[in-house]
């Protein structure tokens, strides 16, 4: 009955998106934030972003809205809104002071996971873009067993170029599979830097072992693109503004947008699909 | 029985724990961890890491001893000895693992369970220093390690973060949890605070700077030093090569050689 009451308030969610990775620290939140402001600068649609890292919640700042707090209504949690058509929850905003930690087990946050899906009135949204923390542990299990694979477009992989990231990303993209979750597929973040003075390329997190390219080419998995590094993607981070809108001339910013397009068009075809089933 | 008694334990021998945390990841732990390691070995001490990330075990590769098996001996497991010597040993579940892609997919009782088995069943014999490596977050990983540590009484933990406001705001969360839980905080370093291009010497701040020494100043914990962002360091890591041994002229040196003599005088204080 749980269950049921979950994929009822989920019926009117027509694509969801998870952005996972094995590693830490890869631009997992970064990039859920700038899939969300993307998919959102199309105002017919409503894009909902939720943040299920619990111990580590980026995404309020990220978007410019910490210090927000949560709203109860008669028909749930109210989401809060950057755009009108762009609603965010995370643990961030139920936390009353920056210094607060979550210092919780598994089945509590398991519990605060279930909660986010069953008690936010999200209304009827074209994209649910889910941001987790690095790992495969309880968050990601929760999120799959609650949302259902069925339900799950497909998880996008962050990683960065080194092994060191690699070797734990393998292990993510091992997790979808035993879980059955479609991958739609890697993003190799931070891949080289180009020195804004000289304009010379240094590779920060050297890819040793043929970065992601090799290992989405091994593992048979897309490769939805590959981003630089540029400083001002942290600076706009920190700022709470859209790196998209605040550096559009930005390779990043190209790059980025080209991914976003690319998932698009991948939930599009699923979404054809689906109903070709139906 | 006698293997409750923190003096019978496999942890007898070792004269100084401490943890290496950070609320956030990515910002280099086992970086600083491996680099730490190294440094002590050259300062002459006997090193161990116990590497309680089990999604993501990043300590073996960065020693290259991602291959190796762990074998076991009448006190519990025998770590992974990187050297001849047996100056650095290492436990992390990567050992454990049939194949390296394998995920350690576990919900946390499971979790508690190994990270219990972690610190009392590995026999570390004599050690100068046991360094914890810790996955990102304050949760089951955190809590069982520092419950399972806490009659050795640890020296403290470093806490590790990258200058950007975005990795500070996690850090904060994690000196509330040593707050809570009773851990003394060593230090903050800021890590990825910078890079020299090597072709023309220009420092760009990739990733912001100074947010943790401003953090450090807040909470009134002391600042142990801001690690460049160092090529050299990164391929490394990757090859599981000894930085400190062989790149000392290279641009994250000398931040973490300050890092390791601090803890030094910070241990050798301590046991006077």
């Amino acid at each position: 009955a749980e269950a049921a009451a979950l994929r009822e308030r989920l019926r009117c969610v027509k694509h969801t998106v998870l952005v996972l990775s094995g590693k830490g620290g890869v631009g997992k939140s970064t990039f859920s934030a700038l899939l969300a402001h993307g998919l959102a600068a199309d105002e017919t649609k409503q894009v909902a972003l939720l943040d299920i890292d619990i111990c580590g919640p980026s995404i309020p700042k990220m978007m410019g809205l910490e210090g927000e707090q949560v709203h109860q209504s008669g028909s749930g949690w109210s989401p809060v809104y950057v755009e009108e058509n762009l609603g965010v929850m995370s643990v961030g905003f139920l936390l009353s002071s920056p210094d607060d930690a979550v210092i919780w087990r598994g089945p509590k946050k398991n519990g605060l996971i279930k909660q986010f899906l069953r008690d936010v009135d999200w209304g009827e949204i074209d994209y649910l873009i889910v941001d987790t923390p690095p790992g495969t542990s309880d968050e990601h299990l929760s999120i799959v067993q609650y949302l259902g694979t069925l339900h799950i477009d497909g998880a996008v992989i962050i990683t960065t170029p080194q092994e060191v990231s690699l070797q734990d990303v393998r292990k993510e993209i091992n997790f979808c599979h035993k879980v059955k979750l479609p991958i739609i597929g890697v993003v190799e973040n931070m891949s080289g830097f180009v020195c804004p003075k000289c304009k010379n390329e240094s590779q920060i997190f050297p890819p040793t072992t043929g970065g992601a390219e090799k290992m989405c080419q091994n593992l048979n998995v897309s490769l939805l693109g590959k981003v630089p590094l540029d400083p001002q993607i942290g600076k706009s981070c920190d700022r709470g503004q859209s790196f998209l809108s605040e550096a559009p001339e930005s390779p990043a910013t190209s790059s980025y947008r080209n991914i976003i397009q690319r998932i698009q068009e991948y939930c599009d075809l699923h979404h054809f699909q689906e109903e070709k089933i139906i | 029985l006698l293997s409750f008694l923190p003096e019978r334990s496999n942890l007898a021998g070792v004269r100084h724990i401490l943890l290496v945390l950070s609320g956030k990841g990515g910002v280099g732990k086992s970086t600083i961890s491996t680099e730490l390691a190294l440094s002590l070995r050259h300062s002459g001490k006997k090193v161990g890491i116990l590497d309680v990330d089990l999604c993501g075990p990043s300590i073996p590769r960065m020693f290259k001893v991602q291959d190796n098996d762990v074998h076991q001996c009448d006190s519990g497991w025998v770590p992974v000895f990187v050297d001849q010597e047996k100056s650095i040993s290492l436990m992390s579940i990567g050992f454990l693992l049939e194949k390296p892609d394998d995920a350690v997919v576990w919900r946390g009782p499971k979790k508690n369970a190994l990270i219990k088995q972690f610190v009392a069943d590995v026999a570390w014999g004599e050690l100068d220093f046991l360094i914890v490596d810790t996955p990102p977050g304050t949760s089951d990983e955190h809590i069982s390690t520092v419950e399972a540590l806490r009659p050795y009484k640890p020296l403290g933990a470093i806490l590790v973060t990258t200058p950007q406001a975005v990795s500070v705001g996690d850090v904060r969360r994690e000196l509330t949890f040593c707050k809570k839980t009773g851990l003394r905080v060593l230090g903050i370093v800021e890590n990825m605070s910078g890079f020299v291009c090597p072709h023309c010497s220009e420092c760009t701040n990739i990733f912001s700077k100074g947010g943790g020494e401003e953090l450090a100043k807040h909470a009134g914990v002391p600042f142990l030093g801001s690690v460049p962002l160092d090529p050299q360091l990164s391929q490394s890591l990757e090859e599981g090569r000894d930085f400190i041994q062989e790149f000392p002229k290279s641009s994250a040196y000398p931040a973490l050689a300050h890092i390791a003599q601090q803890i030094l005088d910070g241990a050798s204080q301590r046991s006077s």
